[in-house]
């Protein structure tokens, strides 16, 4: 089951998850991507058809909160493993020009 | 040349529910706190936290669906849109794709052309993002994520609209279904009401969709009308030159009443939705939407027709107070106060409407009570105060909800009835105006307004004008 990744689909993952990739980076992510569609072929070999596609794994369903605050102030919690913090937000390279 | 075009228009309106709470935590969703003080392990996208689904978004999403004849999607649920940008902590929203939770409705909007059918394609729940402010001198960008998590309801409609008019009408009705409904305040400025507007523009006559543009940052009902106006300008631009347009988001600035193109090429657009595994799927049953249905406040039409039953006001007049549910919350309860429905349609449809319109007021900054006008109007009815007296002090209590009974004491406006009081006014200022006196005798009308203006003011407006002229005319016979 080889080639089922091409150079353009690597690329293009890379693009998408935000990540550079050298070459040989690129050829392992290919394996190990490709042994996930294997894997996942097996299931092709069961007869699907006349079954309910599944929407969650477990038979519940309506599990709701009331609309109740129950957090109080949470800044120094969410702040505390901020990379670069200015006064009470995270500072992060400037995003529009 | 422009002529031959028509505008196809289709929107996507993000509206903030007025939930108290975050759509999957117990965060408050209250606006304007110090940054990142309403937040936690969930609606920062913390590793192991779980995400337990607001009951009232569904209710309130339930709600805006029926409202806009809506199909309730009975089993929906949740998907993840993935993205990489700062103010989305999870790098995914949690949103919904496959099993919108209403689909295929409308609203009717009008037109100078008569009523109109917008169609809604879907309304989805998801959550909203983080805040991002952009430093001047800086280079850098700070992130707030008190916004992180507040509710969405995102209402796609089909690219029924083909101005700058009718997009406005359909955004104006949205509006008030969701503020009669209470599920958001829906204010532009504060970004509760959001619009991206996707237009193309095609040869007028022919039905095939040309390509089209997607406009963010669109913050006023002025921003989304100059951007239509815009884009519309600028695609007819590109085809009469014999160009292509590119299907790509455009961002609007309002400043420069331009847009330029938000994302190149390279930035590839790939959510890979997929169902959110966090969530359990939302079983609607029918009684269920037989309960929401029964808890929906009467929308306007109802109202109007309620008004035409109940009150005995002007069809304009009841158009006008029931565009805004403030408005028409504040005449009912007035008019229930004081049992005069036409006289509390009266002070609204003048005194309100103007002032209001002086200071450039939205009817959501109304802050005078109901009971002080219930109570003004009763004063001016009794004859206690003048109508012009009654106009000055309706000014303080539309600014500080002043009660007007302690007002009048206060200040002293009460009626002068008295008629000796009136007649020793009068005497004096005839005495002090004999030219005027003699012009009048002499049969010059105007010379009686001068004198009327003259006592009336003496009496600082206190007095009923037709005892002070019928004063002036005994005094000069």
């Amino acid at each position: 089951m080889a080639n089922k990744i091409s150079d353009e689909t690597i690329e293009y993952v890379g693009i998408l998850a935000k990540l550079e990739l050298s070459d040989e980076e690129k050829e392992a992510a290919k394996a190990d991507m490709e042994k996930m569609l294997d894997y996942i072929d097996t299931l092709n070999e069961l007869d699907t058809s006349g079954v309910e596609p599944m929407s969650h794994v477990f038979p519940v369903h309506n599990v709701f909160r009331e609309d109740v605050v129950t957090n109080s102030d949470g800044r120094e919690d969410t702040l505390a493993n901020a990379p670069q913090r200015k006064e009470d937000s995270f500072e992060v390279p400037r995003t529009i020009g | 040349m422009s002529g031959q075009y028509e505008t196809v228009i289709g929107l996507e309106v993000h509206i903030e529910l007025a939930t108290k709470t975050k759509i999957f935590c117990g965060c408050s969703t209250e606006f304007g706190s110090a940054p990142n003080t309403h937040t936690c392990p969930v609606c920062t996208g913390m590793p192991g936290s779980l995400p337990v689904l607001n009951k009232q978004v569904v209710e309130y999403a339930m709600a805006l669906g029926l409202a806009a004849n809506c199909k309730i999607t009975q089993v929906c649920k949740f998907d993840r849109k993935n993205y990489f940008y700062p103010d989305n902590p999870q790098n995914y929203q949690i949103s919904q794709l496959y099993l919108p939770i209403a689909r295929d409705g409308y609203v009717e909007i009008e037109t100078p052309a008569g009523e109109k059918k917008v169609r809604i394609h879907e309304m989805h729940m998801e959550e909203d993002a983080g805040k991002l402010v952009h430093d001047e001198w800086d280079d850098t960008s700070l992130v707030d994520y008190n916004r992180s998590g507040v509710p969405l309801v995102e209402i796609v409609s089909e690219p029924d609209m083909r101005s700058a008019d009718e997009v406005i009408a359909y955004l104006e009705k949205l509006r008030m279904i969701a503020q009669y409904l209470g599920v958001s305040d829906c204010k532009l400025q504060e970004g509760s009401m959001r619009a991206d507007v996707n237009l193309s523009v095609r040869k007028a006559g022919t039905d095939k969709l040309g390509t089209r543009t997607e406009m963010k940052n669109l913050n006023s009902f002025k921003a989304i009308a100059h951007a239509i106006e815009g884009e519309r300008a600028r695609q007819i631009e590109i085809l009469e030159a014999g160009k292509e347009v590119v299907q790509e988001t455009r961002r609007w600035d309002d400043n420069k009443e331009s847009s330029y193109a938000m994302r190149s090429k390279e930035d590839a657009q790939d959510y890979r939705y997929f169902p959110e595994p966090d969530l359990v799927p939302i079983v609607i049953s029918d009684e269920w939407i037989k309960a929401v249905k029964a808890r929906q406040p009467e929308l306007r039409p109802e109202k109007l027709e309620r008004y035409r039953r109940e009150f005995d006001i002007p069809q304009y007049d009841a158009e006008l107070i029931t565009e805004s549910k403030k408005v028409a919350d504040l005449f009912e309860k007035t008019a229930e106060l004081c049992g005069k429905p036409k006289k509390v349609s009266n002070w609204i449809m003048g005194e309100t409407f103007r002032l209001m319109k002086d200071r450039g007021m939205e009817p959501e900054e109304l802050s005078f009570s109901p009971e002080n006008l219930a109570k003004l109007i009763d004063l001016a009815d009794a004859g206690t105060i003048s109508s012009s007296v009654a106009k000055k002090v309706f000014e303080k209590i539309f600014a500080d909800d002043v009660d007007p009974e302690e007002y009048v004491e206060e200040q002293g406006l009460r009626t002068v009835s008295d008629e000796g009081a009136i007649r020793e006014v009068v005497e004096k200022v005839l005495a002090d105006n004999p030219q005027a006196v003699a012009d009048y005798k002499g049969g010059k009308q105007k010379a009686f307004g001068a004198l009327m203006g003259q006592s009336m003011r003496s009496l600082k407006g206190k007095a009923d004008p037709a005892a002070v002229t019928k004063m002036i005319k005994e005094l000069l016979a």
